[in-house]
C-alpha cells in the first residue's frame, strides 16, 4: 500500500525576473531562490521500496501564438529529461500518456487518469506571455493520490531560452523533494576543432581548437574564443562567470581567463615563462598551473590576478595537471618522478607528498566535490584509457568505462554524481557524461573533435 | 639593420653586370636596372632577380665569380616548406636523444652556425598514445632536450626558442607505429633570417 504522505501547503515563490533572464545577458545559473517555507514540506513517495513515479506532460500554453505553444511543449520535454538525469524518480515515458486529455488549467487535471497510469507525482506547468519577449511560467508538482499541489513556483523572464525555465524547475524539485542539488543549470566547457578553421601563420595545415560552452545536456553550444590558434584545457571559475584555459594566441602556451559575460580577457601569467593547465582554487581566488619558467614542468600557485606566485613542486621530473581538493588544502597532480605518469597528492603548502596510483599511465586527476571524497583520473588499460575513480577514504578504486574507445579527461558535475569525459567510442573525440556509478551514458557533442571537458561548479 | 648576405650577393651581381654591360654598350647609363626590392620579409615579396647572364667578351672585372647561395635567397616560408632543418625523433614517452637524433641536431647546429642570422623555434610533439595533459610537458621536454644539445654545440640560446604542442598537431594522422614514430619529434621551424 502506498504510504499517504501528503503535503500541506503550496509554496509560492515568486522568482525575480533576473533569475531567468536569458543567457548571455545574465549569469548562467541563477542562484536557487530562498524558499519561504511556511510548513513542513512532505515528499511524494512511491510504492514501498520503489522510486516515486513521475510524469511531465506538455506545459499549458496560455497564449495562442506559436512561440508560446512551442515553448510550452519544449519545457515539458526538457523538464522530463532533467528529472530523469538524476535518477531520483522513475520517469513514466511521455509517449504512454498521449491518451490522457491535456489540461487547460491546473483546475481540470484528470487525476484519475494519471493514477491509472501509476503516477505518484505529476509535474505540470503553464506558460503565459507577459510581453513581446517575456514569459511567466508557473510550475506545480501534484501528489496524484491527494490531488494536492506539493510545490508551486512562478518564474518570469525572457522568451529566448525556454529550456532554462525547465532546468530551474528541475533543480527546485530536486531540492525540495530530495534535498539534492541538481545539475540542470550547470554548464560544460571543452575544446573543439568543429569549425574546421586552420591555424594562421602555421608552417603546416593545422586545425585550430577553440573553447566552447554548452548546457549540461549539450544544448546551447556556443563558441567562446576566436583566436585561430590552439586553445585547450578550459576550467570553469567557481562562479561559472569565467573560464581559465591554455591559449597559444601568442604562439606559446599561456594562461588566459575569458570573462564570458563581460566579453573581456585576462592573462594573469602574462608570458612569464610558458604556462598551461590552470586549475581554480575552490574559492576562486587562486590558480594552480604548470610552468617551465624555472627550467622544467613544475606546479605553481598564483592569485587570480597573477600576483603572489609560489612554486609548489621542485623535482627534475614532470609535474603537471593539477586539481584542488574541495577544501582548497590539497592538490592532486600528475608526475612522472617514479618513471611513468602517476597521480600524487600534495598539501597546498608543498608538504606531505603522497602517491596514489601505481599503474601503467595515469593523468588528469579530478577531485570530486563533497559529499564524495574521490579522485577520477584517466588510466591506460590497453591501447587506450579508461576513467577510474580512487576513493580516498577506503583507498579502493573502481572503473567507470569499459574499454570502449579511449576515455580521458574526467570532470565532475557540481553535485559529484556525474562525470564528463572525452571518449573515442563513436570514432572521433566526443564529450560524454555518465553517472559516478558508470550508468546513464549520454553523448554531449557530435560535431568535429571535442576534448578536455570541465563542468561548472 | 644588418646587411643580409643575399642582398650583398644580389647587389654585387648587379654591379658586376652593370660594369660589364657598360663596357660593351657605352650608350646605356651605368646603372641599367633599378635596385632590387628590399630583402624579402614576407611571403608576397617577389624572388630576387635571376643572376646576370655570363658575359663572354672582355670582362673588365676579373674578381672570382660570386656564387649565390640558394638557401640564403629563400624566404622564411619557402625555407619551412622544404626545410633544410632535420627532424629529431624520439622513443615512446622519452626525451632522450638517440644517435640518429643527435646526428640530425648536429646537422641543424651546423646550418644555424652557417646562417648566423637565422632564428628558430623548436616544436616538441608527441604521439597520440599519451594523454593530452601530460603530453604537453613531454613535448616541452623534447624541445628543450634538442635546444640544450644545439646550444652546447655553440648555437646561441638567444636564437633558439622552444614550444610544446603535445599531441595536438600530429604530422601523420595515422594510428599505427609508423605514424606514432613520425609524431614523436623535435621539429625546427625557422622564424627569422
Amino acid at each position: 500500500m502506498p504510504t499517504k504522505r501528503i503535503l500541506a501547503f503550496a509554496i509560492f515563490v515568486l522568482a525575480a525576473g533576473a533569475a531567468l533572464r536569458a543567457w548571455p545577458a545574465a549569469p548562467a545559473a541563477p542562484a536557487p531562490q530562498s524558499q519561504q517555507q511556511s510548513e513542513v514540506i512532505l515528499s511524494i513517495s512511491g510504492e514501498a521500496g520503489a522510486r516515486p513515479r513521475y510524469a511531465v506532460p506538455d506545459f499549458i500554453a496560455r497564449a495562442g501564438d506559436a512561440e508560446t505553444q512551442a515553448a510550452a511543449r519544449l519545457m515539458g520535454a526538457v523538464l522530463w529529461d532533467d528529472l530523469a538525469f538524476e535518477r531520483e524518480f522513475y520517469m513514466v515515458p511521455r509517449d504512454t500518456y498521449k491518451t490522457i486529455p491535456a489540461a487547460r488549467s491546473f483546475a481540470d487535471i484528470p487525476f484519475d487518469r494519471w493514477r491509472e497510469l501509476g503516477v505518484d507525482g505529476l509535474v505540470t506547468g503553464s506558460v503565459e506571455r507577459t510581453g513581446p519577449a517575456s514569459f511567466r511560467v508557473e510550475v506545480r508538482l501534484f501528489d496524484v493520490r491527494s490531488r494536492r499541489s506539493v510545490m508551486a513556483k512562478e518564474y518570469s523572464g525572457t522568451t529566448s531560452n525556454p529550456r532554462l525555465y525547465a532546468h530551474t524547475a528541475s533543480d527546485d524539485i530536486h531540492l525540495q523533494q530530495r534535498a539534492l542539488r541538481g545539475a540542470a543549470r550547470s554548464k560544460l566547457t571543452f575544446s573543439s576543432d568543429r569549425d574546421g578553421e586552420r591555424v594562421i601563420n602555421a608552417i603546416a595545415e593545422r586545425d585550430v581548437k577553440e573553447i566552447y560552452i554548452a548546457d549540461y545536456d549539450g544544448a546551447n553550444q556556443k563558441r567562446v574564443t576566436v583566436t585561430r590558434k590552439l586553445n585547450i584545457f578550459p576550467r570553469w571559475a567557481p562562479d561559472a562567470r569565467a573560464i581559465a584555459y591554455t591559449s597559444y594566441r601568442r604562439d606559446f602556451p599561456d594562461v588566459f581567463i575569458s570573462l564570458i559575460y563581460q566579453g573581456t580577457l585576462e592573462n594573469p601569467t602574462n608570458g612569464r615563462g610558458q604556462n598551461w593547465l590552470p586549475a581554480w582554487s575552490p574559492d576562486g581566488t587562486r590558480l594552480c598551473f604548470t610552468s617551465t619558467r624555472d627550467g622544467n614542468s613544475e606546479l605553481y600557485l598564483m592569485d587570480r590576478d597573477g600576483s603572489n606566485v609560489v612554486r609548489l613542486t621542485n623535482n627534475p621530473a614532470i609535474d603537471t595537471s593539477p586539481t584542488w581538493s574541495p577544501g582548497g588544502t590539497q592538490i592532486a597532480f600528475t608526475s612522472d618522478r617514479s618513471g611513468s605518469p602517476q597521480i600524487y597528492i600534495i598539501d597546498a603548502d608543498g608538504l606531505n607528498l603522497n602517491k596514489i596510483t601505481s599503474e601503467s599511465w595515469c593523468d588528469r586527476p579530478t577531485w570530486s566535490p563533497a559529499p564524495f571524497n574521490e579522485i577520477a583520473y584517466a588510466s591506460r588499460t590497453g591501447p587506450g584509457y579508461d576513467i577510474r575513480i580512487y576513493d580516498l577514504a577506503t583507498q579502493e578504486r573502481r572503473q567507470l568505462t569499459g574499454g570502449q574507445g579511449s576515455n580521458e579527461s574526467p570532470a565532475y558535475a557540481p553535485n559529484g554524481r556525474h562525470v564528463a569525459f572525452m571518449s573515442t567510442r563513436t570514432g572521433r573525440k566526443q564529450i560524454f557524461v555518465m553517472g559516478r556509478d558508470g550508468l546513464g551514458l549520454k553523448q554531449i557533442t557530435t560535431v568535429g573533435n571535442n576534448y578536455t571537458p570541465d563542468w561548472s561548479k | 639593420m644588418r646587411i643580409r648576405s643575399a642582398s650583398v650577393a644580389v647587389l654585387t651581381g648587379i654591379v658586376v653586370a652593370s660594369l660589364a654591360l657598360g663596357a660593351c654598350a657605352p650608350k646605356k647609363p651605368p646603372v641599367a636596372r633599378p635596385l632590387p626590392p628590399p630583402p624579402p620579409t614576407t611571403p608576397e615579396a617577389p624572388p630576387p632577380p635571376a643572376p646576370p647572364a655570363p658575359i663572354a667578351e672582355k670582362p673588365v672585372v676579373t674578381a672570382p665569380p660570386i656564387a649565390e647561395d640558394p638557401m640564403a635567397s629563400r624566404t622564411v616560408d619557402e625555407l619551412n616548406r622544404d626545410s633544410p632543418m632535420r627532424v629529431a625523433y624520439f622513443d615512446y614517452d622519452s626525451a632522450e636523444l638517440s644517435a640518429e637524433a643527435r646526428a640530425a641536431l648536429d646537422a641543424n647546429a651546423a646550418t644555424l652556425k652557417k646562417y648566423t642570422t637565422w632564428t628558430v623555434t623548436i616544436e616538441g610533439h608527441c604521439d597520440e598514445r599519451g594523454t593530452a595533459e601530460y603530453n604537453l610537458a613531454l613535448g616541452e621536454r623534447r624541445a628543450v632536450a634538442a635546444q640544450s644539445y644545439i646550444v652546447a654545440l655553440g648555437v646561441p640560446a638567444s636564437r633558439v626558442k622552444t614550444v610544446s604542442y603535445g599531441k595536438e598537431f600530429p604530422f601523420d594522422p595515422g594510428h599505427d607505429e609508423a605514424a606514432w614514430a613520425k609524431n614523436r619529434r623535435a621539429h625546427f621551424v625557422i622564424t627569422g633570417k
